[in-house]
């Protein structure tokens, strides 16, 4: 039974709001916040230490602190939120590495959570209509938050096989749409016109911030082990979100994404990411059952309520400005 | 359409009333020179949508852009228009740059565009027969569809299935060619459950896969629940642009396991055709001559989900694209898993895209239980072949029988 957590990236958006949740929870402890910059929102009752890590610092914490649950949540979604993408890379799997090289250690430790992506499944055109847990990719992803997160799998599969006495699950989630966190996907819904691909309609799922805090506190309390997907029910097209968010669409031929990419940043509309293409193309579900039955969550949102809830009046600029502060015109 | 001078002015009024502000203007030197004497457009509510849309394209659009609160004085919109002193036409101006306008299209309002579309809708629909109320529910039926598609408000299953559009869109689109041109007779329909899941097995054949979409309307047409069939499509569709989202929106998914069993046990109609490009891209010579079946991974599928397998046969799709020969260096070029030589493809071009008119008879034979051998069994590989193989020779023996009783090819 978790009783010290120790959560990592928690100046992200999900991060900081598992360290409220959490600290509100009366079964817990202590929490303890980690993360590189000094978080910018309230972490309520948690504790916060500043510390990479990357650095071998956070294994002190985790034996002076007899942490026994590790919720690792520093994974950084999109290059821009660490400057350019090899220091993405350097953040996300140096970081995790690190992270579990100290887990190794910390003879504490019972268990430890991790979030990591739907985008470990790519995107092509022989995939599956959902994937589930047990399936691999048919084409990996090429770059990017995918590759991070195939390589961060990884290595936790590495340390789950190496430490048997922890318990280990990692969560397999949709994009997580909610104020003020930015992945991908909400950059790309946050141009002003959508350049889709011509011919192709990808079919993508959603997760709500809400549900995916109320997913990660039950993976955190709960006994499930190894992979479970996360996804809120329903599915749309990127076409038909275009059309509910009352956006414009441009065709583009989907080999020329580098070159949209390029032009968009050209332009100033803000950030298109080429690698991104054949996930717009083929898009991805992912099989939510291991959700409901082994991990005991219903989401409260689908796909299509946390989509409209953060894109139907106009488009992200909410999103946008609470992350830039309004300063895009 | 009614003239502007001869409208009496309480007339035009109600009108206007009647018609939240809908007024188009211009600036008409030519009729008394005076800059302030515009004549008003008139409310779109009294004259059919159709004449709306010519009087709004007639009108020199730019100038009403260029000069617009010079001319137009300033107020609110409202319902009932002010009265305009030292005017020529009698009922209030609104102003154009209000209305949302379609860009590209300067002059055209939404608005105008909309009523032309009514307005075509229903001239269609009288021309193909439908009269009164009939006509106004088809045509409404119509608009609230395309209002659907333009905000986004539908929803796709977890395949990508779209049975909105499936139903509006794609089915009317086939069924011409369904009803004139192959003039399909379908055959054994009471096969088909109700409501359970079932697993259609048919042959391929015609260079084109044409036999799977007619297929699909036989089912959805002729059978009392008006199913739609799901069909398992190669992955050479889903990486094709167009085809492949296309396919995906009219129900098609990968013929994979994963996908086929899940399809299976959420209870839908599967349709595959085991043969795949190799019955699809046979010689002519080889027609009604079913090819290999593969390792049957479709009665795995069936086993699986305990689905019954219904064994379906279609005629005449052979000769739609008589296949004389294959370009099989082109074919390798392109990527493309054979390239028909057909009698009329590629010497005509584009016409010989156009199938031959040959009469289709789809029966569908009686289900083959599965669910008596149990899950296990769909490991065993010696039920799995022996089931494969008595699909096979069914399909085989219909299509011959239905061929000996077949007067002629197109009759």
């Amino acid at each position: 039974m978790a009783n010290v957590v120790l959560v990592t990236g928690v100046s992200g958006v999900l991060g900081g709001l598992m360290a409220r949740t959490l600290s509100n929870d009366p079964q817990l402890e202590r929490v303890i916040g980690v993360d590189a910059v000094p978080p910018l929102h309230d972490m309520g009752r948690a504790q916060f230490v500043r510390a990479d890590i990357r650095n071998p610092m956070i294994g002190k914490i985790l034996s002076q602190e007899r942490v026994d649950t590790v919720l690792h949540l520093g994974v950084l979604a999109t290059s821009r939120q660490a400057g350019s993408r090899s220091s993405q890379k350097e953040i996300n799997v140096i970081g995790t590495m690190q992270l579990l090289a100290a887990c190794q250690k910390a003879d504490t430790l019972e268990r430890l959570v991790a979030k990591s992506s739907s985008t470990v499944y790519g995107s092509s055109p022989r995939d599956p209509a959902m994937f589930t847990e047990e399936m691999t990719a048919k084409r990996g992803a090429l770059g990017g938050l995918g590759k991070d997160s195939v390589d961060i799998e990884t290595y936790i599969r590495g340390f789950a096989r190496r430490s048997p006495g922890v318990d280990v699950c990692m969560l397999r989630t949709a994009s997580i749409i909610g104020p003020g966190l930015r992945t991908a996907l909400s950059d790309y819904f946050s141009l002003p016109a959508l350049p889709v691909p011509l011919g192709f309609d990808g079919r993508f799922q959603l997760l709500g911030l809400v549900d995916a805090a109320a997913a990660l506190r039950l993976a955190v309390h709960g006994q499930v082990t190894g992979i479970v997907n996360v996804a809120g029910d329903g599915m749309l097209t990127i076409r038909q979100a275009a059309r509910l968010a009352r956006l414009r669409t441009i065709p583009v031929v989907a080999q020329s994404a580098p070159l949209v990419q390029q032009t968009a940043r050209y332009l100033g509309w803000g950030q298109f990411d080429a690698e991104q293409m054949d996930f717009l193309c083929f898009g991805r579900g992912i099989d939510t059952t291991r959700m409901r039955v082994d991990l005991g969550l219903e989401p409260t949102m689908t796909t299509r309520e946390v989509f409209e809830d953060a894109f139907r009046n106009g488009p992200a600029r909410g999103l946008l400005d609470a992350v830039t502060g309004g300063s895009r015109a | 359409m009614p003239e502007d001078q001869s409208k009496s002015r309480p007339a035009r009024k109600t009108a206007a009333r009647k018609a939240t502000v809908k007024k188009t203007e211009r600036p008409t030197p030519g009729r008394n020179g005076s800059e302030s004497t515009r004549v008003s457009g008139r409310a779109k509510a009294d004259t059919p949508a159709g004449q709306t849309s010519t009087a709004s394209r007639k009108r020199p659009p730019r100038s009403a852009f260029t000069q617009p609160s010079r001319t137009a004085p300033e107020r609110a919109l409202r319902v009932v228009p002010d009265p305009v002193v030292g005017e020529s036409g009698p009922a209030a101006p609104a102003r154009i740059q209000d209305q949302p306008v379609i860009p590209g299209l300067p002059g055209m309002t939404i608005e105008a565009a909309v009523n032309a579309a009514v307005w075509m809708l229903r001239a269609a629909g009288s021309a193909a027969g439908l009269e009164g109320a009939e006509l106004e529910r088809r045509v409404a039926q119509t608009l609230a569809f395309v209002r659907r598609r333009l905000t986004g408000d539908y929803d796709i299953d977890d395949f990508g299935f779209d049975a909105d559009f499936t139903e509006e869109v794609w089915l009317p689109l086939l069924r011409p060619l369904y009803q004139h041109w192959f003039r399909v007779e379908v055959r054994g329909i009471e096969n088909i459950p109700d409501d359970q899941g079932a697993l259609v097995v048919a042959n391929h054949s015609g260079s084109v896969p044409i036999d799977g979409l007619m297929t699909q309307v036989a089912i959805h047409d002729a059978h009392r629940r008006h199913r739609y069939v799901r069909s398992l499509g190669a992955d050479l569709v889903f990486q094709s642009p167009l085809v492949g989202s296309l396919a995906r929106k009219a129900g098609a998914t990968l013929a994979a396991n994963p996908d086929a069993e899940r399809l299976l046990a959420s209870g839908e109609l599967t349709m595959v055709f085991p043969e795949g490009f190799k019955g699809i891209g046979k010689p002519f010579g080889e027609r009604y001559r079913l090819q290999r079946f593969g390792r049957g991974g479709f009665v795995t599928a069936a086993l699986r989900a305990g689905a019954p397998i219904i064994p379906c046969s279609i005629v005449g799709a052979e000769e739609i694209f008589p296949m004389m020969g294959n370009a099989k260096g082109l074919a390798r070029m392109l990527g493309f898993p054979y390239f028909p030589i057909t009698p009329t493809f590629p010497l005509l071009g584009p016409l010989g895209a156009i199938p031959l008119p040959s009469k289709w008879i789809i029966e569908f034979g009686e289900p083959i239980e599965t669910a008596s051998y149990g899950v296990a069994a769909a490991e065993d590989p010696m039920v799995v072949l022996e089931l494969s193989d008595q699909v096979r020779e069914t399909i085989q023996q219909t299509l011959y029988s239905l061929l000996s009783r077949r007067r002629s090819v197109f009759f």
